[in-house]
């Protein structure tokens, strides 16, 4: 059974149509990215993954069951901007995400579980390199590191799902290149299931194993509206896992 | 020659156009006072240094002849009591109203235009029904500190909420909390502080609430003070209590500054950075 299953969904605001006849299935491991124009409701199909936005009709099943229709644990997010709380320390980030999930009266823990939740908060930043800046506020960090923690804060909870809404829009090509080994490091490690959202064809082609283009193909003059857009394209691209090439290349060499 | 925009004083020179107009003021009233006194000795309006000093000599240093006690420090701890009454209660009705209201949608449709409507009142206006349904005690004096004051803090706190990134409330419920742990731990660890500074911005606010309470209705108190001598021209006590009242509340936004900025380093750092 696919983790993702979409059959022929719709969402309109009002006359509005956004995105017309999606049918779409994802399965666990995949990372798939989505481009398209800009307006073109990419990003509205990622807040319904989220949960912020709800189809206006089709099916939408998570693991088999309809979508929950509000954000929750088994989906993690990373924004551009924004996602990291900027009054508490990039341990205190971390540290929250499992706060969160098991205090559910105070959001806080005490004792033993705190020191077992500082250990695994660790474990977790050294994992995405920010190790050394466990004690510095957000604040202090620059734009990637604060993509790092952002990131971070959502895999200590071992989503289903792992959203990325142009995670890297907004960071140097150097920074980039780093955060791209990273998230195809950690999407290998952890077993991670990731959809993306960028404007970047290279990006997409360079880290998804399947690239969905988002576009309209029929377009009234007249209505502008009237016509949403679809999945024009659902292409497999290269995998770029360092095992699948270390097997390809020990397959060749053989 | 650079244009005048761009010439930044000195720390010397910072220091000397800052204390300036303070000297200009002072000298520009002893001179004046001297005139008047020159051609009047028993001019009331504008006191020397030596009346002065005879009369703060009077209030804070030597016990009344009627009750044995000293009315400047008598002035003072009930002034601020009822001051500091006030403006606690109204900061925590504020969180407790304000941050609901900013934060739930339900809560927001139904008391927000209550509110809004509520903080039109003007408070000097229903000062006699506080007096009425309070008596002439205490607490009609802190009642109107509270209610002059909490509308303005609430819809301050209520606008903060707001301004908080959706992206981070909803991370925050990737992250799996609940409204409830999401208030505790996102939302009001990040509008404490602006609550400090909303308290620090209606502290001149509260100040003429109390001192027009004061003025009509009490035994004791700066504001009454001033109001009483007022009776004789005393100028001679107005103006050091004045005095005193600008010092004590220029102590308190000083204080409140400094304790918010050591009690939440990530609060300045951000916003240097804005």
């Amino acid at each position: 059974m696919s983790l993702i299953s979409i059959k022929n969904l719709w969402k309109k605001y009002d006359d509005n149509v956004v995105l017309e006849r999606i049918t779409l299935d994802i399965q666990e491991g995949e990372f798939c990215t989505l481009v398209g124009p800009s307006g073109c409701g990419k990003s509205t199909f990622l807040k319904m993954l989220l949960g912020q936005e709800t189809p206006t009709s089709g099916t939408f099943l998570l693991d088999g069951k309809p979508f929950p229709a509000e954000p929750g644990i088994e989906r993690g997010i990373v924004f551009q901007r924004y996602s990291v709380f900027p009054h508490l320390t990039v341990l205190g980030n971390v540290m929250m995400s499992m706060e969160m999930k098991e205090s559910k009266v105070l959001g806080k823990f005490f004792g033993a579980k705190r020191k077992e939740a500082k250990r695994t908060a660790m474990e977790m930043l050294t994992s995405v390199g920010l190790g050394d800046a466990a004690d510095k506020y957000p604040s202090e960090l620059s734009g990637g590191m604060q993509q790092r923690l952002s990131i971070a804060q959502s895999l200590v909870n071992k989503p289903k799902i792992l959203l990325l809404d142009e995670p890297f829009g907004a960071l140097d090509p150097g920074i980039r290149a780093d955060m791209h080994k990273l998230i195809l490091d950690l999407w290998e490690k952890n077993n991670l299931t990731i959809v993306m959202v960028t404007h970047d064809l290279k990006e997409s082609f360079y880290l998804g194993t399947r690239l969905l283009v988002f576009d309209k193909v029929r377009y009234e003059p007249q209505a502008p509206n009237m016509y949403g857009a679809l999945i024009t394209y659902d292409i497999p691209v290269g995998d770029t896992r360092e095992s699948v090439l270390k097997e390809v290349e020990e397959s060749i060499n053989e | 020659m650079k244009r005048f925009m761009n010439i930044r004083p000195s720390r010397g020179a910072k220091l000397f156009l800052g204390l300036l107009p303070f000297i200009i003021v002072a000298v520009f009233y002893l001179v004046a006072s001297d005139m008047r006194l020159a051609e009047n000795p028993n001019d009331k309006l504008l006191p020397s240094m030596a009346s002065f000093s005879e009369a703060i000599d009077r209030m804070a240093f030597e016990p009344s002849k009627r009750t044995g006690e000293i009315l400047f420090i008598g002035d003072t701890v009930s002034s601020l009591e009822r001051l500091g009454l006030g403006v606690l209660i109204s900061a925590v009705l504020a969180m407790l109203i304000g941050i609901p209201l900013g934060f739930i949608p339900f809560l927001r449709a139904g008391l927000s235009p209550f509110v809004a409507a509520f903080s039109m009142v003007p408070p000097m206006a229903i000062l006699p029904i506080l007096f009425i349904v309070f008596g002439m005690g205490e607490l009609a004096k802190v009642a109107l500190i509270v209610i002059g004051v909490t509308p303005l803090l609430v819809r301050d706190m209520q606008q903060r909420v707001s301004e908080i990134p959706v992206e981070q409330l909803i991370k925050a419920q990737t992250l799996g909390g609940s409204s409830w742990t999401i208030v505790m731990r996102v939302v009001l660890p990040q509008v404490f502080p602006r609550l400090l500074d909303a308290v620090r911005i209606t502290l001149g606010t509260a100040w003429i609430f109390l001192i027009s309470a004061e003025a009509i209705a009490a035994t004791e108190g700066l504001g009454y003070r001033i109001f009483l001598v007022r009776r004789y021209m005393s100028m001679d006590v107005i103006l050091p209590y004045v005095a005193w009242i600008t010092v004590l509340a220029f102590l308190f936004d000083f204080t409140l500054k400094k304790l918010t900025y050591k009690l939440f380093p990530w609060y300045t750092a951000g916003k240097e950075g804005s």
